[in-house]
């Protein structure tokens, strides 16, 4: 099953590589991770999008837990959250497409952020989910470039991760 | 009072003061100059110069195994430092509280592919506790003590703290912390109460109850408890090669060692048990083999450790206890002793009668006609001769098995040897770590002639150091444990496993300055390791070189991937 897991670690050199030479030392998945500073700047966030068995899902938590910069880590699977993640796509318009595109866009939630004559750019954030079905529902052939920034997740009401 | 104005290098050598280290095992080079500068004037520890820096932390790793201290290594950047990654992963695997300090080029140089340079903290990130590169003099005595604390505490392991050059001759103050406290680090004590509580009822209640033990019984100085508790409730006891010593083999209770090469006994309880109680233990491929054979038998498993990580990583437990093994297993002592219901089921039952017969089937027995030198007489009569009471390290292959299997251990910490990680070569350079720390005592090193070879320089460190290692050299002309492999699973097929052009080791030992046996008969094994052990070669190393019976084979064997009673027995092995 898939989990999103979030993490608080010491913002220190190397403890990125920490995590993800874990992850690849043990043979875990990533589907994807990101990582920025927090409000407190000795403390970075992580996000990691894996997947595995319950068993496996387990020993990721503790392993992560173990990690001497690790300082606490939150399955955000084990309660109610919410996960966002940001996608700029540019999309090759001929004029006969564009307003197609657009209303597309639009009806999943997207927002042109530059235009010129063929291209267009659009930005999302949404459920990762969500900015697969986009994509699906867009003509394939007019896409130029993608990228994703995976998702970061937060716990719904009082669910805090914080020191 | 003001605070002294030394320099970096000066500073890491009062840090390790500070932290009362006797020795550290090292090998000197251009990014570790000042630090060497700093040893030479001062006398509060020993520096032990190895030949090769492999052998520096496979010595301070020794010296930790076999005191509880930690140990500590120096080496030099670039080649220095990638020359330890073996002596390091060996510590990691067997978690032996170490702390290797190792010179790094200049910070201004870093990343400039400059002489020497190796990113030492990305190399050993995977094979570390935690590692450290410093680039302040002011962090560098705090991130020692915080090398120590975290080598030391939890589950113990190797910490790396990386030192550039440019550093160690800059000057600051030295302010040594009196304690330490990461916000990310907190190793659990006690174990939970309730879960201490619902273990001893299942271990009461047990009708076919066993205890399996393990290196972390020995690292957690839990001995003691251990015994105490087993021989409170009369439970049979298994240990781990890493584990041997922490129960006394001596006793009625203990069968052996299990797993892999264990014993017949001890490898039936361990399947058929209908309880089983695991310390400081990890339930790896070698200890329980095929984990689905081994719980196809039903059976509910308690398991103390201070590892959470450890806990249900390859087999589900039933009652996780995570903490410290000495503390948790007096806590369960004491609850023992206020409980009511003190009769434990296991005395004179069913249970202890199978197990009685599992021990008839004498799997450890050998045919020995007393011409050709049996490996294994070899050992009894080193435990014989040594009175059970030297420190035996080893190398890795049949020999080590057979020490393991051969010289019961009735104290922990006597037994020292490469489980996790099985790196040959260690054997000399544990020897000398356990030679150091106890000058008084007997130490051997229990070796083939093909492990012994690859830190063989360190001869020349014993000869410097006067240490008097005798070494058992086993030598079957074989990388035995690979033949045997290959008998049994390649069809003899003896690709590469054939020593040729071996060393005459008697005069290899004697170049070395020091004293050559070769003994040839059956009948000579005696009157060698006496006249070895004798006080006239008290101050001596004596190398013995064994010529043993080529073909011998180590029995019991689990073949890999198979359930634990699916041994191969010495008398069922004609049948492969
Ligand atoms: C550094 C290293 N390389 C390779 C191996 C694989 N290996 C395990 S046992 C063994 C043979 C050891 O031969 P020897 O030291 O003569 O001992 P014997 O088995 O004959 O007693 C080998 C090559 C290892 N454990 N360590």
């Amino acid at each position: 099953m898939r989990h999103i897991i979030s993490l608080l670690m010491e913002n220190e050199s190397g403890a990125l590589s920490r995590v993800s030479g874990l992850f690849s030392a043990r043979g875990y998945n990533i589907e994807s991770l990101s990582v920025a500073p927090t409000e407190d700047p000795s403390l970075s966030r992580m996000t990691i999008v894996t997947s595995g068995s319950d068993e496996i899902i387990e020993q990721i938590i503790k392993q992560l837990n173990k990690l001497i910069d690790v300082v606490k880590v939150l399955d955000l699977n084990d309660g109610r959250h919410i996960e966002r993640e940001l996608m700029l796509v540019k999309v090759k318009t001929s004029k006969q497409y564009r307003d197609e595109v657009q209303q597309l866009s639009n009806s999943f939630g997207g927002r042109i952020i530059d235009a010129s004559e063929n291209i267009l750019i659009i930005e999302f954030t949404g459920a990762s989910t969500e900015l697969d079905n986009y994509l699906k529902s867009l003509n394939n052939s007019l896409v130029v470039e993608i990228i994703r920034t995976g998702a970061s997740g937060i716990g719904r009401g009082d669910r805090v991760l914080k020191i | 009072m003001k605070a002294e104005i030394i320099t970096g290098a000066e500073i890491a050598i009062r840090s390790l003061q500070k932290e009362n280290v006797k020795f550290v095992f090292g090998y000197p080079g251009g990014a570790v100059l000042n630090i060497y500068d700093a040893i030479f004037q001062q006398s509060s520890f020993k520096h032990v110069l190895v030949r090769h820096e492999q052998a520096a932390v496979h010595a301070a790793d020794a010296y930790s195994r076999a005191t509880g201290d930690v140990g500590v290594a120096l080496v030099t950047s670039g080649p220095g430092a990638t020359n330890a990654v073996t002596g390091i992963a060996t510590a990691h695997m067997d978690s032996i509280p170490m702390v290797i300090i190792s010179g790094q080029v200049p910070t201004h140089a870093i990343g400039q592919d400059a002489f020497q340079e190796c990113d030492t903290v990305g190399i050993t990130r995977p094979c570390v506790k935690h590692n450290f590169l410093v680039k302040d003099i002011k962090d560098i005595a705090s991130t020692i003590k915080k090398a120590f604390y975290l080598a030391a505490t939890g589950r113990p392991g190797p910490v790396l703290v990386d030192i550039p050059k440019d550093i160690t001759a800059e000057t600051a103050e030295f302010i040594y912390p009196e304690n330490i406290s990461l916000r990310s680090y907190n190793p659990v004590k006690h174990g939970h109460s309730g879960q201490i509580n619902k273990a001893l009822e299942l271990l009461i209640n047990a009708e076919r109850p066993m205890v399996y033990s393990g290196g972390g019984v020995v690292l957690g100085n839990a001995s003691e408890a251990l015994t105490e508790f087993v021989k409170l409730l009369g439970l049979p006891i298994t240990n781990t090669l890493m584990g041997l010593g922490g129960f006394p083999a001596s006793h009625e209770s203990f069968l052996g060692m299990l797993g892999m090469h264990g014993t017949y006994q001890a490898n039936m309880a361990m399947q058929e048990c209908d309880v089983l109680l695991a310390v400081g233990a990890r339930f790896d491929d070698r200890v329980i083999g095929n984990p689905e054979h081994f719980l196809a038998k039903p059976k509910k498993i308690i398991h103390i450790d201070i590892d959470p990580a450890s806990i249900s990583k390859r087999v589900k437990i039933d009652i996780p206890i995570v903490g410290d093994v000495r503390l948790v297993l007096e806590d369960l002592i004491s609850t023992f002793k206020t409980q009511k219901n003190k009769n434990s089921k296991t005395s004179d039952s069913e249970w202890l009668k199978a197990i009685n017969q599992w021990k008839e089937k004498d799997c450890m027995s050998y045919e020995d006609d007393g011409t050709k030198i049996k490996p294994q007489k070899v050992i009894q009569k080193l435990h014989e001769i040594t009175n059970g009471e030297a420190f035996i390290t080893s190398d890795v292959g049949q020999h080590q098995m057979w020490a393991a299997q051969y010289y019961p251990f009735n104290k922990p910490r006597r037994w020292i040897n490469s489980g996790g990680l099985g790196t040959m070569g260690v054997g000399l350079p544990y020897a000398m770590g356990c030679q150091l720390a106890f000058p008084d005592s007997q130490v051997a090193c229990v070796t083939g002639e093909a492990s012994i070879q690859m830190c063989i320089q360190e001869l020349s460190t014993c000869k410097q150091f006067n240490l008097p290692v005798k070494i058992i050299n086993l030598n079957n002309r074989y990388m035995g444990m690979v033949r045997q492999w290959q008998e049994f699973f390649y069809g003899n097929r003896y690709a590469e496993s054939y020593m040729d052009a071996l060393p005459d080791f008697v005069k290899l030992a004697e170049s070395y300055g020091h004293v050559g046996m070769k003994i040839e008969k059956s009948s000579d094994i005696e009157s060698a390791l006496k006249e070895a052990f004798s006080p006239k070669l008290k101050e001596r190393l004596v190398f013995l070189d064994f010529i043993t019976d080529q073909t011998e084979n180590v029995f019991p064997m689990v073949p890999s991937g198979k359930g634990l009673s699916e041994m191969i027995l010495a008398d069922g092995a004609e049948d492969l």
